[in-house]
C-alpha cells in the first residue's frame, strides 16, 4: 500500500496544486515557463473579467430591474432585458471556456507527474508545444468551424430556448419600453390551454403533417413513375425528354414560386384567363383555404418531381433483371411486378432521402410564404391564415407580430420533433452499416 | 393482342409526356414571353409578343437597384463560398482522418444541426445581429450562411473523403509528407466532386434563400437579388409584373444553366450524405 501510493506520488501532488491553482502543478512539475504562461494567463484573466462576469450573471438571473420611465419629461433609459440576457449567454460560455482551461491545466499537471512517477523526464517548453502541436493537429482544424457553429447555431438556439421561458411580447413587455421577466412554463401552459391558442397550434400542426406526408409520397410517386416511362425500352428520345423534364429542377425555386403565384392569381392570373376564354367558371387557385392547399401540391409537385425522376433512374438501372424475368416466367402482371418487386426495391434504396425530403418539407418555408403568404385569411387562428405552416407562423409571430415568447415555445416543440426524428434516422442509418461509418 | 396492348401504353406514355412537356415548358415561355411584351400589364400580354422587345430589360436596369442587388448577392455568394468551402473542407478533414476524442459527439452535434433548420431562431439570430452590429449588412449575412454550410456540408464530404483509400496517405508519409501534404495533393484533387458541390452549393444559396436575408438586411440598397423580385410582386398592382418578368428571367437563366451543366454532381452531391444508408 505504501509502495504503491509512493507511486502515484507526483502524479496526485502535481493534480492537486493544480487544482488549488492555476500553474503550480506544472512549476511543481519543473515546467517553469509553462507553469508560468499558465498562472499569468489565468489571473490576469480571472481579475479582470471577475467584475464582467459578475454583472453578467446576474443581469441574466434578473433580466433587468430598472424599467425606463420619464422623468421632467425626458426619457431615462432602464435596463434593456434582452441585452442583459444575451450578454449573460455570452459570459456562461466564457466561464465555461474557462472551467475548460481550468481542468485542462490539471489533466496537463498529472499527466506530467506520471512521467515523472515512471522514472521519465518531462518534456521542456519548446519541446512540449511541439507536440501539443502534432497531438492536438484535429482541434486545431476544427476550431474555426466549432467557433463559427457556436456563436451562429448553437448560441441562438440556446437563446431562443431561454426566451421561450420569458414573457417577452407585444404589447407589454418589449424592451427598452419595459422589461421582461422569467416565468417558467407559462407559455406552453398558454399555448395548450387557452383555447384560441390550442386551435391555432392544432390546426396548423395537423395541416402541417399532412402537407409533409402527401408531397414526399405524391412526389416520390409522380418522380418513379416519369422515371419508369422514360426508362421504358420502347421510348425512344429518351436524351431529350430527362433534359425536358430536369429543367424545373434547374430553375431557381423562389422564382418558379413567384411566377406561379402571378399565374394562379384570381383576379388576372393568365390561367385563370385561361378557363373563363374556354367558358369555365375561375377557379379560386389561392383564394379559397382547400383550394390553396391542393394549389401548394400541384406547385410542389412541379418542381420537386424533376430530382425524384434523376434519382429513381438511377436506381432503376441498378433493379436485378433476373428477378422480373423469373416474375414474368411465374406469369406475374405488370401490376404484381410493380408492387411486390419494383416498389419495394426503390423503397429500400431511396429511404433516407425520403426520410430527407419530409425534414425538408416539413419546413418549407420558401413555398408556403412566397405562394399564399400564409392565405386565405383564418380569422379563428391567432396570427396565421388557413395555409400557413409551424414554421411561417413562427415566422410572422416573430417578424410582424412581438410574440417572441410564443414563437419560442412552438420552435422549442418543433425542435424536440425534428432531433428525435433525425436521431431515430441516424442509429436507424447507423445499423444497416457494416463498415466503420462514423 | 399484346403487341396491340403494347402499342397502346407507349401512345399513352408518349401523350403523358407530352402534357408533362407543357405544363413543363408552359411557366418558363409565360415568363420570357411576358418579359419581352412591349405592353405594360399582364391583361393585354401575349405569350408570343407580336413585336418582342427588351424595353422591360432596359426598365429594369435603369429604374430599380437590381444591379445593386444583384452586385449585393454576388458578392455574398462568392464570399460565402469561398468561406464555407474551406471550413467544411477543414472540418471534414479532422472528422475523416483522425480519431480523438470528441469525434462521435461532434458527428452527432452536425447532424442534428443540420437536421435544425438555422432559421427556426430567425427571433434569436435578429437579436444576437442586433446587439452585435451586424444587421443590415452583408457579413452579418455570410457569418450566418456560413454557419449554416458547416453543418451542410460537412457530412457529404466527408463521406467523399472516406472513400479515398488512406494507404495513398501512409505511402506519402512514408515519403516524409506532412498533413498538409498528404491534404492538398492527395484528399483535394480526388474529392473535387464534393468539393465543387460545397462551393456551388453555398454560392447558389444567396441567389435562392429569401427568409434569412429578409431578416437580415432591411434597407433596399443592403437587398439581394430574392428580396427584389419579391417586393415587385408582393404588392399587388399588377404594373411591376412585366419587370417582374424580366428580372426573373435575368436570374433564373444563369442559373438553370449552370445547374443543367453540373447536374450530374449537384444530383450526386445531394444523395452522397444518404447514399450511405
Amino acid at each position: 500500500m505504501h509502495v504503491n501510493l509512493d507511486a502515484r506520488r507526483y502524479r496526485t501532488k502535481a493534480a492537486i496544486f493544480s487544482a488549488l491553482f492555476i500553474g503550480l502543478g506544472q512549476l511543481y512539475n519543473r515546467q517553469y515557463v509553462k507553469g508560468f504562461l499558465w498562472m499569468v494567463v489565468a489571473q490576469l484573466f480571472f481579475w479582470t473579467y471577475y467584475p464582467i462576469a459578475y454583472k453578467g450573471i446576474t443581469g441574466l438571473i434578473t433580466l433587468g430591474d430598472v424599467p425606463s420611465r420619464i422623468m421632467k419629461g425626458k426619457v431615462v433609459q432602464g435596463d434593456h432585458s434582452i441585452f442583459l440576457l444575451i450578454n449573460g449567454l455570452i459570459t456562461v460560455v466564457i466561464i465555461l471556456l474557462f472551467l475548460g482551461m481550468y481542468i485542462m491545466n490539471i489533466v496537463d499537471a498529472k499527466k506530467n507527474g506520471e512521467i515523472r512517477d515512471e522514472g521519465g523526464q518531462v518534456l521542456g517548453f519548446i519541446a512540449s508545444l511541439k507536440r501539443a502541436k502534432f497531438r492536438n493537429f484535429p482541434y486545431l482544424l476544427l476550431l474555426p468551424a466549432s467557433c463559427f457553429v457556436l456563436f451562429v447555431t448553437v448560441m441562438p438556439l440556446v437563446f431562443n430556448v431561454l426566451i421561450a421561458f420569458t414573457n417577452y411580447s407585444a404589447p407589454d413587455h418589449i424592451p427598452d419600453r419595459s422589461l421582461v421577466d422569467w416565468i417558467g412554463f407559462a407559455s406552453f401552459y398558454d399555448l395548450f390551454t387557452q383555447e384560441a391558442w390550442r386551435s391555432t397550434f392544432v390546426g396548423i400542426a395537423v395541416w402541417n403533417i399532412i402537407w409533409a406526408t402527401v408531397s414526399t409520397i405524391s412526389v416520390f410517386l409522380s418522380g418513379l413513375i416519369l422515371a419508369m416511362m422514360v426508362n421504358h425500352p420502347r421510348i425512344k428520345f429518351k436524351k431529350f425528354w430527362r433534359t425536358a423534364f430536369i429543367l424545373p429542377w434547374a430553375v431557381p425555386q423562389f422564382i418558379s414560386i413567384l411566377v406561379f403565384r402571378v399565374l394562379l392569381n384570381g383576379s388576372f392570373g393568365p390561367i385563370n384567363d385561361l378557363i373563363v376564354n374556354l367558358g369555365f367558371s375561375p377557379v379560386p387557385w389561392l383564394s379559397d383555404p382547400t383550394m390553396a392547399k391542393v394549389s401548394i401540391i400541384l406547385v410542389n409537385l412541379w418542381f420537386s418531381t424533376p430530382f425524384l425522376m434523376a434519382l429513381m433512374s438511377g436506381v432503376l438501372t441498378t433493379m436485378p433483371r433476373d428477378l422480373y424475368e423469373a416474375a414474368e416466367v411465374d406469369g406475374a402482371s405488370w401490376r404484381q411486378k410493380f408492387t411486390k418487386i419494383t416498389l419495394p426495391l426503390v423503397l429500400l434504396a431511396t429511404a433516407p432521402i425520403l426520410i430527407m425530403q419530409f425534414a425538408f418539407n416539413f419546413n418549407n418555408f420558401n413555398l408556403i410564404y412566397l405562394l399564399t403568404d400564409g392565405n386565405p385569411n383564418q380569422p379563428d387562428y391567432f396570427y396565421a391564415g388557413s395555409t400557413d405552416i409551424l414554421i411561417s407562423w413562427i415566422f410572422k409571430m416573430t417578424l410582424n407580430q412581438s410574440q417572441f415568447n410564443m414563437a419560442s415555445a412552438v420552435s422549442i416543440i418543433m425542435f424536440i420533433l425534428i432531433a428525435g426524428f433525425s436521431l431515430w434516422n441516424y442509429k436507424r442509418m447507423k445499423s444497416n452499416q457494416e463498415e466503420d461509418w462514423v | 393482342m399484346s403487341k396491340l396492348k403494347s402499342n397502346l401504353v407507349v401512345i399513352g406514355i408518349y401523350m403523358v409526356f407530352i402534357v408533362l412537356l407543357i405544363t413543363t415548358i408552359y411557366p418558363m415561355t409565360w415568363v420570357v414571353g411576358t418579359s419581352l411584351n412591349p405592353g405594360n400589364t399582364l391583361l393585354v400580354s401575349k405569350m408570343f409578343p407580336d413585336n418582342p422587345s427588351l424595353l422591360h430589360y432596359v426598365e429594369l436596369i435603369r429604374n430599380t437597384d437590381f444591379m445593386l442587388w444583384f452586385g449585393n448577392t454576388l458578392k455574398i455568394a462568392v464570399a460565402n463560398a469561398f468561406l464555407s468551402t474551406i471550413l467544411v473542407a477543414m472540418t471534414a478533414y479532422a472528422f475523416s482522418r483522425f480519431r480523438f476524442k470528441g469525434r462521435q459527439q461532434g458527428l452527432m452535434t452536425l447532424l442534428v444541426l443540420q437536421m435544425f433548420p438555422g432559421f427556426l431562431s430567425i427571433m434569436a439570430i435578429f437579436v444576437l445581429l442586433l446587439q452585435t452590429k451586424l444587421l443590415d449588412t452583408h457579413l452579418g449575412l455570410i457569418l450566418i450562411y456560413v454557419g449554416g454550410s458547416i453543418s451542410m456540408g460537412t457530412w457529404v464530404m466527408k463521406g467523399h473523403f472516406d472513400t479515398i483509400p488512406r494507404s495513398l496517405e501512409e505511402a506519402a508519409f512514408i515519403d516524409g509528407a506532412s498533413n498538409k501534404d498528404a491534404f492538398f495533393r492527395i484528399i483535394l484533387p480526388l474529392s473535387l466532386p464534393s468539393i465543387t458541390f460545397v462551393a456551388l452549393n453555398s454560392f447558389i444559396t444567396p441567389f435562392m434563400d429569401f427568409i434569412l436575408p429578409q431578416i437580415v438586411l432591411r434597407s433596399s440598397e443592403k437587398m439581394t437579388l430574392a428580396q427584389g423580385l419579391y417586393s415587385m410582386v408582393a404588392n399587388e398592382t399588377n404594373s411591376s409584373f412585366t419587370v417582374f418578368a424580366a428580372g426573373a428571367v435575368l436570374v433564373a437563366l444563369p442559373i438553370t444553366l449552370l445547374y443543367m451543366y453540373f447536374q450530374k454532381y449537384l444530383i450526386h452531391g445531394m444523395t452522397a450524405g444518404a447514399d450511405k444508408g
